[in-house]
């Protein structure tokens, strides 16, 4: 009788040690997961940085050590030796900046007619820029060029340019901000007899912070990462981009892994720095133009 | 996502002060959105409009870089049936998206849960599962082009630790599919992560409480609490990776070239090949349509078996 008393009070608290001792082990082997995880996530990475300050026979030798164990900046001159990559990194900015600029410009002001502004067919004009998120940019890619080339425009920082920036992508996201912030703040201005063009530059652009620096970070990233337009618009080192230059450097050298892993570090580290510097900004930007957890 | 069903308010800007006076066409709500859509419509129309429309019609001519296109019908499409380049580049872009989608989303919902609980220095962690998808594309395949490298690469270093002897990835038929793979499940899961740890957040703490009272806990509690509530979060990453899968081609351009043969030349790829390396434009144009094709009809698909499985209340 006592005994199973004693049994009945002893169990639960066995139960609840046992239960302790669980999520210990989980805990323990949720851990070593993320410690798995952030590993797969660094390795290329640092073994990248690392490597760049080796030499090549070092990169070479089958023993291999984390560190280099002779630190060399050779892998770098040999970059700057043999490619114009100061002139790629420029080429990167102008364009990719460019893009974004323009993408972002365009699209606020059309997206403050498609939020603000009743006019006749406005429906339709925003259903059919919507259609286009549709069709992925391999499929205007030929007709594009084929385009761009008419113009005259190969090889030249607008025939980079121009073509890329217009994206759907940017209207409906901005328009889904301009349709969340509250009416009545333009309404005032409005009636005191401020133009559209007043409101939407000292009302809306300022209350819109967020989005547009969204929209330009992304724009910009996506164009500093793009490879196709400009591997078919680019044929000179005066518009040739960073990425487009790596690939090419690694056609010619394609054994040089010094010099390969320094030119890879000098095109990934603008966005690397960009993303830890605004990382918070990144992480909104990606649940904002997923359209997920609100503004 | 829809939360521009805000009601609209009644206009009452433009009906002016008094019924005589009328307002000039340049304050008309007409002329300033056509001022205001001008810029984004007129580069619209030329660079995305135009293109998509000619991406039809260029597809029905032997268009080449020199001399006139002509009209040939339905032939660039029949030949493409009989293409093994083209199979086989459909099969390794559906082979790649089917591991890539996969492992990326579910690495990434894994890492999600890991890392979205209070735990010191777990912040950290977060920013550092998700820098590879702000790495640039080329210049990381370069850098695994090394990882995969048989003598002097990580890879094989890695599994030597573990008494495994490496293929040599790149150059083989069948690994190196696995081995693009790989690079991007790398790039991408962090993406997934971030989504799926806002998803993760958006669930009230009181869904949890209710669920613990009825009993569910762990594995129980996952399944039929959180898994549900996740599902338009999954529903829409699913959506995404499928589509920037099918898009490969900085990877497989740099790291194998498409090969060895054309084991790892994916549909863009080839439409790269086709339009500027044989500049047989028409016929790139009749690949890239297959692509839209097939990307129109797989989201199409997951839109209509979406209402199965994903609970948006």
């Amino acid at each position: 009788m006592t005994d199973a008393t004693l049994a009945g009070h002893v169990r639960p608290g066995r139960g609840v040690s046992r239960y302790r001792e669980r999520q210990a082990i989980l805990g323990a082997l949720g851990a070593f997961v993320i410690a798995l995880l952030v590993f797969f996530a660094l390795v290329p990475v640092v073994w990248m940085v690392l490597s760049a300050f080796k030499s090549n026979a070092e990169i070479l030798s089958p023993d291999r050590t984390l560190l280099p164990r002779q630190w060399t900046l050779d892998g770098f001159a040999a970059l700057f030796e043999y490619s114009a990559i100061g002139r790629y990194l420029l080429n990167s900015l102008v364009v990719a900046g460019g893009i974004a600029l323009i993408q972002t410009v365009t699209a606020s002001l059309a997206a403050y007619a498609f939020a603000r502004i009743p006019f006749r067919g406005s429906n339709v004009l925003f259903a059919i820029f919507l259609m286009t998120l549709m069709v992925p940019p391999q499929v205007t890619l030929i007709p594009q060029f084929i385009i761009a080339s008419r113009l005259g425009w190969v090889d030249t920082y607008h025939g980079m340019i121009i073509p890329q920036a217009f994206t759907a992508f940017g209207i409906f996201l901005l328009r889904q901000f301009f349709l969340g912030i509250p009416r009545e703040l333009e309404e005032a201005a409005r009636v005191d007899g401020a133009s559209r063009l007043r409101v939407f530059l000292s009302i809306i652009v300022p209350l819109s912070g967020p989005a547009i620096a969204t929209l330009l970070l992304f724009a910009f990233l996506a164009h500093w990462n793009a490879l196709l337009w400009p591997l078919v618009m680019s044929t000179t080192d005066a518009t040739r981009t960073v990425v487009l230059g790596l690939r090419e450097f690694q056609g010619q050298y394609f054994t040089n892994w010094d010099a390969l892993m320094a030119g890879s570090i000098v095109a990934t580290l603008p966005t690397i720095a960009v993303y830890l510097l605004a990382q918070r900004w990144f992480i909104r930007g990606v649940i904002l133009s997923s359209g997920f957890g609100g503004r | 996502m829809t939360s521009d069903a805000t009601p609209r308010l009644p206009d009452t800007r433009t009906s002016g002060p008094s019924p005589r006076y009328r307002q000039p066409f340049y304050r008309s709500n007409g002329f300033s959105a056509a001022l205001f859509l001008l810029p984004a419509t007129s580069g619209f129309l030329l660079f995305v409009c135009l293109p998509v429309l000619a991406a039809f019609a260029i597809a029905f001519f032997q268009w080449d870089l020199v001399g006139t296109p002509q009209f040939i019908g339905l032939r660039n499409f029949a030949a493409l049936l009989k293409d093994r380049v083209f199979l086989a580049a459909l099969w390794n872009t559906a082979y790649y998206t089917v591991g890539v989608v996969t492992l990326s989303v579910s690495l990434g919902l894994l890492a999600a849960i890991l890392v979205n609980r209070a735990i010191r220095g777990i912040g950290i962690a977060r920013v550092l599962l998700a820098m590879p998808y702000v790495t640039v594309t080329v210049a990381m395949a370069i850098v695994w082009r090394w990882i995969y490298q048989p003598e002097i690469g990580l890879m094989n270093a890695l599994l030597g630790v573990f008494g495994i002897p490496g293929p040599n990835w790149l150059s083989s038929r069948v690994w190196a599919m696995p081995a693009l793979i790989l690079m991007g499940v790398w790039k991408s899961f962090g993406y997934n992560m971030i989504l799926f740890i806002a998803g993760l957040q958006a669930v009230p703490a009181s869904v949890y409480e209710a669920a613990a009272i009825d009993g569910a806990t762990g594995y129980k509690r996952f399944v039929h609490v959180t898994l549900p509530l996740l599902s338009p979060v999954l529903f829409f990453i699913t959506v995404i990776s499928i589509i920037s899968s099918f898009e490969v081609f900085d990877s497989a351009l740099v790291m194998t070239g498409g090969g060895p043969g054309t084991a790892t030349t994916t549909l863009v790829l080839y439409i790269y090949e086709a339009g500027f390396e044989s500049f047989h434009f028409g016929y790139a144009s009749a690949i890239a349509l297959s692509l839209f094709a097939v990307v129109l009809v797989v989201t199409l698909a997951q839109l209509a078996v979406q209402r199965r499985w994903v609970s948006y209340d």
